[in-house]
């Protein structure tokens, strides 16, 4: 049961990295690899700010903002100089590397002895539930401790998808969408379209570096390898998404992502329970991608095959 | 009000490529004239309206309009004063959007787009009321994505979206040649309707000589990046598509074209 509570836990934070990935490949269509880097860059400015005494909310705040000025760069290095959008993400992530080791000192940063957003959300649940340190949930025996960094993940996923939501259907959230969709017609209507890019970019990686804030407090450390591969795995979680709400429609699609991030963390936890080896992990997900990447153009073809015929 | 003043581009100079699409372009608009370009293919007819829209920055020359002089302004600086439909009916909507929100970007063409609520309760009564006026059934719709409509609903959309704020200059650039004959009618219906109601400065490329003889105060005949005829008031309300289509036989002696492709010119343009 716990394994299934931590299951849960790593699928809601990395649902915000999902929500960043969201943004920048669907909304804008901008395939970015910096977020490999920001996870990181979130993380490891959370964790060096927690290390120094600084409060876990605020560590977290942090981290974000590092992760906005990393999606500010990538989108700078595209719309103002030109470069292509792969590549500008390539460069920047190859940079935090370096960035991220100077963040952190060392390349493992441990958080066992300092004071997280985890450790707060077991008091509060501990004092929720007058001190007892395990509660019976439908039959089965839970910690006090998992189910309270579950909930409080839960309820910072649900707050940032809602924003998310509402700031997208705003004016500017409404000129982002519309930028990725059609950018001669949003040029024809007054709007920049290399501000509206760089801007989402940046909310895109700010999201992602939370994820990655998250998860370094969730795990207990902060590693400058753990962004590796986070790309595909938040395209993963966005097509799982899409195929599980089968509709485009905004609100749907948050929530979409949400949850494919959740079943799809719960997919590799079965894999890896009935003996995956945790080596190929990468290697299933990035095959998993190029698969739901390839089978809709397969069946278009194969419809538009019949339909000639 | 709009003031081009010999204006040249050149794409691709040095090049084998190298195309000088303007040459010394001059043209003033009076305010709420409606003025009509048509040229053969490679002109410069659709490359002067995207010069004035702000596509690309030009060589030489100026171009001020209502007063601004925006030789050097971006594209979508200029789009304040500016409201375009173009060729493509794909072009000018943004597809997964629903109808309601398209026409409420159009709604701040040129304002500032800040964490307002995008889509305004007072907006959609006349939102209602204005797509209900385009005839095509659409007021039931405003919540569906633009992106599953037909080209000629999309066009129109485009049109009402260019002219929701009112522009000082309004371009349309061939923007029924790519609609069945049905929908380029109906398109050009609302066009004749939005710009006498609205007294609107607009300059249309076209390419039917039909539309071109009947529409408009004024009408220009571009070839190699120049103006070469320029019909105004009388003699332009004289002008049938036979006189225009004598014009272009014109240009073709003078440039000694082969009889094929007079031919096609003729088929193409009647």
């Amino acid at each position: 049961m716990s394994l299934l509570i931590g299951t849960f836990t790593i699928g809601c934070i990395l649902s915000l990295l999902a929500l960043g990935v969201f943004i920048s490949f669907r909304i804008f269509a901008f395939p970015d690899i910096t977020a490999d880097g920001s996870v990181t860059l979130g993380a490891s400015v959370a964790a060096t700010l927690l290390i120094h005494g600084v409060s876990p909310p605020l560590a977290s705040l942090a981290g974000f903002f590092a992760g906005t000025l990393a999606g500010a760069c990538t989108g700078t290095l595209h719309t103002r100089f030109k470069i292509n959008p792969l590549l500008s993400g390539i460069l920047v992530m190859t940079a935090l590397y370096s960035v991220n080791l100077h963040v952190m000192g060392k390349s493992n940063v441990p958080l066992l002895s300092v004071n997280t957003l985890a450790a707060q959300s077991e008091q509060i649940g501990v004092k929720l539930m007058r001190g007892a340190s395990s509660f019976n949930l439908a039959g089965w025996d839970v910690t006090v401790r998992d189910t309270s960094v579950l909930g409080a993940v839960a309820l910072a996923v649900v707050a940032t998808g809602l924003l998310l939501y509402l700031f997208l259907r705003t004016n500017l959230g409404m000129a982002m969408r519309a930028t990725g969709d059609n950018v001669q017609m949003i040029r024809a209507l007054g709007v920049n379209d290399a501000n509206m890019i760089v801007f989402g970019l940046a909310i895109s990686n700010g999201l992602v570096a939370l994820a990655g804030a998250l998860l370094a407090q969730y795990q207990g450390f902060a590693d400058v390898g753990m962004g590796i591969g986070m790309v595909v795995w938040g395209l993963a979680s966005v097509i799982i998404g899409e195929a599980l709400v089968g509709t485009n429609q905004l609100g749907m699609t948050i929530i979409g992502a949400v949850m494919g991030s959740v079943l799809f963390r719960l997919l590799v936890a079965v894999a890896l329970r009935w003996g995956l080896s945790p080596n190929d992990l990468k290697l299933i997900t990035a095959g998993f991608v190029f698969g739901a990447l390839i089978v809709p153009q397969f069946l278009r073809k194969k419809k538009l095959g019949s339909a000639h015929a | 009000m709009l003031e081009v003043r010999g204006v040249s581009k050149t794409f691709h100079p040095g090049t084998p490529n190298e195309v000088r699409s303007l040459r010394g372009v001059n043209l003033d608009l009076t305010p709420g004239s409606w003025v009509i370009i048509i040229g053969t293919n490679g002109s410069g007819k659709s490359t002067l309206l995207n010069a004035v829209a702000g596509t690309f920055l030009v060589d030489e020359g100026s171009i001020r309009l209502a007063g601004h002089e925006m030789t050097r302004w971006p594209e979508h600086a200029r789009a304040s004063l500016i409201g375009r439909v173009f060729q493509n009916p794909f072009s000018g909507t943004s597809p997964s959007l629903t109808i309601e929100e398209n026409l409420s970007l159009a709604a701040r063409r040129g304002c500032g787009r800040g964490l307002g609520w995008g889509l305004k309760a007072s907006l959609t009564e006349k939102m209602r009321d204005e797509v209900a006026r385009l005839n095509m059934g659409l007021e039931g719709r405003l919540e569906n994505a633009i992106g599953s409509l037909s080209g000629g609903q999309r066009q129109a959309l485009t049109l009402l979206m260019a002219t929701w704020l009112r522009p000082e200059l309004l371009l349309l650039d061939e923007h029924t040649a790519a609609l069945d004959p049905k929908s380029a009618d109906l398109v050009i219906a609302l066009t004749e309707q939005v710009i006498t109601r609205d007294k609107l400065t607009a300059l249309m490329v076209t390419h039917s000589m039909y539309q071109a003889a009947s529409l408009g105060d004024r009408l220009i005949m571009m070839h190699r990046g120049q103006i070469i005829h320029d019909f105004q008031g009388a003699e332009k309300r004289r002008l049938r598509p036979d006189d225009l289509l004598a014009r272009f036989e014109e240009v073709r002696r003078a440039e000694q074209l082969d009889e094929s492709a007079a031919q096609m010119l003729a088929e193409q343009y009647i």
